[in-house]
């Protein structure tokens, strides 16, 4: 691991200001420890934000706020995940191990590097790692990679479960840095990669996230996770899916889907999602919507099986959210 | 160097460390506290699991200067006197390890798993204990001591 100098920020004030002058935040540390053994991240001054005062839970009306420093167990635990969002809980829990929920933040989560191998592996070429050094996935070894938003410069998968689950949900974040405050969808938090693979989200330099907010829906209670793995636990997704659904009078009202696993960012999947609206909740409609789920796909060498489990995966989970009472 | 307060096993400790020292690295080359293992050192294995402020996390992707004023149970902390803690009977009844390299973390895996209230069937306590990985396959034992423990401790 490189030198480094590491400051304990006191206030967001103090925050801000070591982030302007280059610092770089650290709640949780799962991520960015393990990559700077790795020497993959050189970070030179590390700022530990963990005192600052954003690790609460709430309800406001039925909005679900989670603080950016909540850790992953905390929010899957809380009263108020279960009672308003039971899908982040899911995901959440389908996520990492018990002893990295207890330790990774949401805003870590959320920002957590990729898992492609070539990423970590120093002496391979990589344009997230290394601008304009190649991408070693796209003839290399790819079964764990994207099939859509890919691009000629990056084909890695973004590995959070949960920001699956706020991406399907909407959910928007709130972030403060040099310049004051802002809100946007989660989703835009991740740009596709193009020829800039090496810039993996919008947030500008020194900005903070305060906290996620998911706002209530009809749709929120009959909602699951769906996660389909090499093993049943502990394992990054091949692919996955967040559905859910509001069902009224025998007929869906609306659904939200988002899928992991299968793209370069949280795949929210809208023409599914408008293909069931007016639809009876049965295997019919939900594979008529799922069909629809591999628009723009490119499958990779090692990766085909995606074209057919995205879609069967997606119809799973529309089912599992259909049964829920 | 930078001044770290930690409570390990009960005990204050007062020590000067580089920012890049692991928990795990003070625990077994600062303070000599070797039951605590160093498997994969990237947070996939469980080995290095430990207690911090009552909390199972792993020791190796914790840096020790981040937790200043924080305190650490490892499996050295368990024991009274030549009483064993239970968990620690049980996986000697239920043969719950092989060579032993992973128990430790297992054990104090096995507490954050009963202490959350994860441990009411095997199911359950082996999803939750999915982050510790046993390459002696001593699973079924592992599984069984923590049932035990759980329903001891319920008793």
């Amino acid at each position: 691991m490189m030198p480094f100098s590491l400051q304990r920020a006191r206030t967001e004030e103090d925050a801000i200001a070591a982030g302007r002058a280059g610092g770089r935040y650290i709640a949780g540390g799962t991520t960015l420890i393990d990559l700077m053994r790795e020497e993959v991240e050189r970070p030179e001054q590390l700022i530990d934000i963990n005192a600052l005062p954003f690790r609460s839970i709430r309800a406001e009306g039925d909005e679900l706020v989670i603080g950016a420093l909540a850790r992953m167990a905390e929010v899957a635990a809380h009263p108020e995940t279960a009672r308003l969002q039971p899908l982040i809980a899911e995901s959440l829990i389908e996520g990492a191990s018990p002893q990295l929920r207890n330790m990774a933040s949401v805003g870590g989560n959320l920002l957590q590097r990729v898992r492609c191998p070539y990423f970590r592996m120093l002496d391979a070429g990589c344009n997230k790692r290394t601008p304009r050094s190649g991408c070693s996935a796209i003839d290399g070894i790819n079964a764990g990679h994207a099939i859509l938003g890919t691009s000629d410069h990056c084909v890695a998968t973004h590995p959070s479960d949960l920001a699956v689950a706020l991406v399907a949900l909407a959910a928007t974040m709130r972030v403060r840095g040099p310049a004051g405050e802002r809100s946007f969808p989660v989703e835009d938090l991740y740009p596709l990669p193009g020829d800039t693979p090496h810039i993996e989200h919008t947030l500008r330099p020194a900005e903070l996230i305060i906290e996620v907010r998911v706002p209530g829906g009809a749709y929120a209670r009959r909602a699951r996770y769906l996660k389909v793995r090499d093993r049943a636990s502990y394992e990054f997704a091949l692919v996955s899916i967040a559905a859910a659904l509001d069902i009224d009078d025998g007929v869906i009202r609306a659904a939200r889907i988002a899928a992991g696993g299968v793209g370069t960012r949280p795949w929210r999947m809208r023409a599914a999602e408008e293909a069931l609206i007016g639809k009876t909740p049965d295997r019919a409609a939900f594979q008529v919507a799922a069909e629809r789920s591999l628009q723009g796909a490119r499958p990779l060498s090692g990766n085909h099986y995606k074209v057919d489990l995205l879609p069967r995966t997606m119809v799973r989970a529309l089912e599992m959210a259909g049964e829920v009472v | 160097m930078y001044t770290v307060h930690l409570t390990i096993n009960g005990q204050a400790r007062t020590l000067e460390l580089d920012p890049r020292q692991s928990l795990l690295d003070v625990l077994r080359e600062v303070l000599g506290l070797t039951g605590t293992k160093k498997g994969c050192n990237q947070g996939a294995c469980g080995a290095c699991t430990v207690l911090i402020d009552g909390k199972r996390m792993l020791s190796c992707l914790a840096l020790a200067a981040m937790h200043d004023g924080a305190s650490v149970t490892t499996v050295e902390g368990l024991a009274r006197d030549d009483r064993l803690h239970p968990l620690q009977a049980a996986f000697i009844e239920h043969e719950g390890f092989q060579c032993g390299y992973c128990t430790p973390g297992q054990i104090m895996s096995g507490l954050g798993c009963i202490a959350e209230g994860h441990a009411r069937s095997a199911d359950e306590i082996r999803f939750w204990m999915s982050g510790n990985i046993c390459r002696c396959g001593a699973y079924p034992g592992v599984v069984a001591a923590i049932a035990d423990a759980a329903g001891s401790s319920r008793g």
